[in-house]
């Protein structure tokens, strides 16, 4: 029986992949001042998200003291136990347990476990239990494969892909209550700097809860698999001043634009299966298979956030789907070029 | 490789449980679990059905094929008793006894399954209770079924005279199976014919 | 191979036509072989899942990438899943199981050879009837794709609506099939270890590995079936018009969710528990003591199981259940996380004060341990629900599941094979290529893994075939994708080493690592009947009692 000694070749990799692990992880859990919202979880703008990041911090903080106690505890083993040509095979002290010390660490792990547990039971009750106060805007969000749909019941909006809420000042908080349903398979509503995922499950309505402290345009998409472009079901959340939501609610509101220049277009929209899928107000197109089409146009994107909403990217997109949206249920329309542009300067009278 | 220290003092006392045993008894856990579940998926259906037949309906107890598959455990139980004193005329008495009940309940839930589909339109896709009844029951009749084809199968050597085929251990290890398959009945019964109504 | 007579010296045996061979392997019922087979079809499914990650890895290498397409992806990380947890984990440690565990106890063979011989058959059909989807699967998108529905395939997404054609069935009845083959083998296991055990060895004398085994045993009876069950149900609702999970009907998306986990999580640690048995076996003989706290890891591993089975909705903190229901689930899952980090400091105790031996099995557990440790922190953090409600279904879970899996389930097994191949094979792994194997994959995993956490803390959801640019997940991304490679090139050498060394290894003889369990008292490769005379055994290191007789071990038990 051979013993081979190990110089501690094992320990300056184990210190250069610790190094390497932290440097990554605080460099990217550092807000980046560019990207002001982006979709950092540690970057939370609503009281959902800040009340998880303030919990994962505090769970961080504790797993990273295990981490690096057990840690020291393996290193040290490996250093100093290793064997040495010196020990001329002999055998160490054969050990067979010892009862305090097994005691001693089951009952730090589970007064461990009591405390992350209470601290994580607070925020559970906080965050799913919070009421709903009398100025929330509600908003119910259905998913499809693969959009979004956002009616404001109340407001008598409805609306796709891009939802508009407004900021909630701390003081006289007006948050933004989802319920959450589908129309299909299921989806998850995901805007990592407002709050956590929210499942949207067909059958079983769920409700999820934002109040934006500030405004701007943060970013989401769906985060369960819902087919073959769930990676394109984006989502889009604008959060805006009292009188942007203002004005933006009553173009929503507002009847659909009747533009006599857009006339052949129009009836080019009627005449073909467009109407079969998709609504416009003050038109006989009432479908609910696709988004509403009456406000198209102060959308900033197409296709749940696929592309920009821009002249060619709505052509390209009503003359071929596929070529934007691989697999995505609208069919090709397989339009002639002149009833294609007639349609598509119809869409853009849509505001 | 000669023995590894001194001899066990009491080789001959070093007694395992029979293998067969072991083993019929995980295939029953296993079978209990899938059981499991499918009795869940009833009862967390029961009054969900949109439309269609309800069980209060449409079910009829059947009272009398289930005293004929509870008193197949008794015969096959008397069987084996039979078997292992080696009385094999009676044990195939009662062995032949078990197989013809086990195989009337099995015509009893024909019987009802035609009633049912005929008579009240009630099949595996009408509504949820369709479903999770017809998948029940019908998860059941298929063990009982392959009960029967082992009960068969032991029937056939006993009947050709094969007797040194048929072990005491044998007879003890499908008398499990088959004791397990009508206390699944028992739980079956109550969920769908009592709970369910 | 095993059918040689240990007296006969090589050489002397005339060696049998190719076909003869062939033919013992098919219809073989001996334990060892039926192992080995499993391990051999475990590695070349392993091979094909690791082409699909890597398909899946260049795809994602920067954004809007045009490798494959949407559909194609949705295909690849369906059947990566799948065939890595059902047809290379499982095979693999079932394999392991197989072969170790008669020769552990003192038997000839597992309870019921000819079933054996029949499960792993099953397993193999099972492997073969996911893959014949690629070219039988016809559905509306043209003839022959494989399932793309995840490997979860959560309703309504597996239903005749949204999975048209037969690739969703390939799915169901491959795992279904297979599913039978692994409880004819968990109950075969256990039978094997409760009846057919050599005298005096008690159930407090069992190595742990035969422990361990016996347990994740009892897991597969209970977990693998709500797996058939819900299966079945799925089939009636595709062919039969059942309303299971039709959400149109009134059934419920969130009861297949229920089922499926019921089965998922504790399937997860079926898949652990082997390896924590290979850690018990491996780390003491390297560390040269005894496992420290034999009883308290016996206790641990069945406390685990129970525990285990109590936890499964963590995988659905976000699917809208109450919070109670989500607090309960919370409390269980950090519950389980104390009986497995007892194991962790018991392993550590067991080398501390040793003498510890850096061979390749041992390199490799000591990086379990590690990485083992950090997946299960990572777990921890996910354990509680409003973190795991912004880390779920991102690739946060992904990269702790893959810690789990790879750093801590794969690690373990490749520590198995330098550990018990000499055995298998009568030659030893090449220490040097097993040098180059484990720091190569060692780098590849942690600039893989490490790395991918944070796509996840950045938003970065998974299953998706492509991202959009400027979310600063493009760098992240392509740094995964090149220690995907690496780690590709590891397995390369791992192969090659395998390979090379059953002709030109080191001849191993029957006790290479001077180790103290039974198996290592018989020749390598043991011959087909295991023990020429059943042994006797009077404490839980027979060989350590042999080769220490002034000292034995049963004084101490």
């Amino acid at each position: 029986m051979t013993l081979r000694t190990k110089s501690s070749l094992c320990c300056p990799w184990r210190i250069a992949l610790l190094i390497f692990w932290s440097a990554n992880a605080l460099w990217a859990l550092a807000p980046d001042p560019s990207s002001a919202h982006g979709t950092n979880i540690f970057n939370p703008t609503s009281t959902p998200a800040k009340s998880i990041a303030d919990l994962s911090l505090f769970v961080l903080v504790i797993t990273g003291i295990i981490f690096f106690v057990v840690f020291v505890l393996l290193l040290y083993s490996v250093i100093k136990f290793r064997a040495r040509k010196t020990d001329d095979g002999r055998e160490p002290a054969q050990v067979y347990g010892s009862t305090q010390i097994e005691l001693a660490w089951t009952i730090t792990p589970i007064l461990i476990v009591v405390v992350l547990f209470l601290a994580t039971a607070r925020v559970i009750h906080a965050i799913q239990d919070a009421p709903e106060p009398a100025g929330a805007v509600d908003v119910i969000a259905i998913g499809h494969q693969y959009w979004w749909e956002f009616r404001y019941p109340k407001l008598g909006i409805v609306t796709a892909n891009e939802l508009h809420v407004p900021v909630s000042n701390p003081d006289h908080p007006t948050p933004t209550f989802l319920q959450l349903l589908s129309a299909d398979t299921d989806h998850s509503f995901w805007v990592p700097e407002l709050a956590g995922k929210t499942d949207l499950i067909p059958n079983h309505p769920n409700r999820l809860w934002i109040d934006p402290q500030r405004t701007g345009i943060f970013l989401g998409q769906c985060a369960q698999y819902c087919g073959v472009q769930h990676a394109k079901m984006l989502l889009r959340v604008s959060v805006d001043g009292p009188e942007d939501f203002a004005n933006w609610v009553r173009v929503q509101q507002g009847p659909g634009v009747e533009d006599a220049s857009a006339a052949a277009g129009r009836r080019v929209f009627e005449d073909n299966a467009c109407m079969n899928c998709h609504r416009v107000d003050r038109t006989s197109a009432d479908g609910h298979f696709g988004p509403d089409l009456t406000h198209l146009m102060s959308r900033a994107t197409i296709a749940a956030g696929a592309a920009e909403n821009t002249h060619d990217n709505l052509r390209l997109w009503i003359q071929n789907p596929s070529a934007i949206k691989p697999g995505s249920l609208m069919p090709a329309m397989k339009l002639s070029d002149a009833d294609l542009d007639a349609v598509v300067s119809y869409m853009e009278t849509l505001n | 490789m000669s023995a590894i220290t001194t001899s066990f003092p009491n080789t001959a006392e070093w007694r395992l449980p029979y293998r067969g045993k072991v083993a019929m008894a995980c295939l029953i856990v296993a079978e209990s679990a899938i059981f499991t579940i499918f009795v869940v998926a009833y009862l967390f259906y029961l009054g969900k059905s949109p439309s269609g037949p309800t069980p209060r309906e449409v079910l009829e107890t059947p009272i009398f094929y289930t005293i004929c598959l509870l008193s197949s455990s008794l015969t096959i139980h008397l069987a084996a008793k039979c078997q292992a004193r080696g009385i094999g005329f009676a044990f195939l008495g009662f062995w032949l006894l078990t197989i013809a009940l086990g195989g009337l309940f099995l015509y009893g839930t024909a019987r009802e399954w035609h009633r049912l589909i005929y008579e009240h339109g009630l099949t595996i896709s009408t509504n949820l209770f369709g479903t999770t009844y017809y998948s029940l029951v019908g998860l059941h009749a298929f063990h009982v079924t392959a009960g029967l084809t082992m009960l068969a199968t032991v029937a056939v050597f006993g009947l050709s005279g094969r007797r040194e085929m048929i072990r005491s251990d044998y007879i003890e290890v499908l008398s499990m199976y088959w004791h397990f398959v009508d206390a699944v009945w028992v739980v079956v019964f109550t969920v769908v014919y009592v709970l369910g109504r | 191979m095993a059918s040689d007579a240990i007296t006969v010296p090589v050489g002397q045996v005339q060696a049998r036509p190719w076909v003869d061979e062939l033919h013992q392997w098919v219809t073989t019922v001996d334990h060892k072989r039926l192992g080995m087979l499993y391990i051999l079809s475990a590695l070349l499914f392993l091979v094909v899942g690791g082409v699909e990650a890597l398909i899946i890895r260049i795809q994602l290498m920067h954004a809007h990438n045009n490798f494959v397409s949407p559909e194609v992806f949705n295909r690849m990380f369906t059947m990566h899943g799948t065939t890595m947890i059902f047809f290379v984990a499982m095979p693999i440690l079932f394999g392991f199981a197989n072969y170790l565990v008669p020769l552990m106890i003192g038997a000839r063979d597992m309870a019921f050879p000819r079933l054996n011989a029949f499960s792993f058959w099953l397993s193999f059909l099972g492997g073969l009837l996911l893959y014949f989807s690629f070219v039988g699967g016809s559905g509306l998108y043209g003839a022959g794709n494989a399932p793309d529905v995840g490997w979860w395939s959560y309703a309504p997404l597996g239903a005749r609506a949204f999975s048209p054609g037969h690739s969703s069935d390939y799915w169901t009845l491959s795992l279904l099939v297979s599913g039978f083959g692994s409880i004819g083998t968990a109950i075969n296991i256990i039978a094997t270890i409760l009846s057919l055990r050599c005298p005096g060895m008690k159930l407090s004398r069992m190595p742990l590995l035969v422990w361990l085994n016996l347990v994740m045993s009892g897991m597969v009876l209970l977990a693998i079936t709500p797996l058939s069950a819900a299966q079945i149900m799925l089939l009636i609702d595709r062919y039969l018009g059942g309303h299971f999970f039709d959400t149109q009907a009134g059934g419920s998306a969130t009861l297949w969710m229920h089922f499926f986990w019921i089965f998922g999580h504790p399937e997860v640690y079926i898949l652990i528990i082997p390896c924590f048995a290979f850690m018990s076996e491996i780390i003491p003989v390297f560390s040269r003591k005894p496992i420290f706290g034999y009883p308290v890891m016996v206790a641990a591993t069945v406390c685990i199981a129970f525990v285990s089975m109590s936890v499964w909705a963590h995988h659905m903190f976000t699917i809208g259940m109450n919070s109670y229901a989500n607090s309960f689930f919370t409390l269980t899952t950090m519950a389980v996380g104390v009986p497995t980090g007892i194991k962790i400091f018991n392993w550590i105790g067991t080398m501390w004060g040793g003498r510890i031996q850096f061979k390749t099995a041992m390199l490799f557990s000591i990086a379990f341990l590690f990485q083992f440790l950090i997946a299960g922190l990572t777990g921890i953090m996910m354990a509680c629900s409003p973190f795991d409600w912004q880390l779920s279904l991102s690739y946060f879970v992904v990269a702790h599941f893959h810690y789990v899996i790879v750093g801590g389930i794969l690690f373990a097994i490749f520590g198995a094979f330098y550990y018990w191949y000499p055995k298998m094979t009568g030659r030893m792994l090449s220490e040097r290529l097993g040098k180059w194997h484990f720091w190569l994959f060692l780098i590849g995993f942690h600039m893989t893994f490490d790395v991918m956490h944070i796509p996840g803390i950045l938003g970065m959801p998974r299953r998706i075939y492509t991202y959009e640019p400027g979310r600063g997940w493009d760098t992240l991304n392509l740094i995964i994708s090149i220690g995907a490679f690496i780690q590709a090139i590891a397995i390369l050498v791992f192969v090659l080493n395998l390979i090379i060394s059953y002709f030109n290894g080191k001849r191993a003889g029957n006790d290479p690592w001077d180790a103290w369990t039974l198996e290592w008292s018989t020749s390598s490769p043991p011959p087909a009947y295991n023990f020429a005379a059943v042994p006797t055994v009077m404490s839980r290191r027979p060989l350590w009692d042999l080769k220490h007789p002034e000292d034995p071990d049963s004084r101490y038990e």
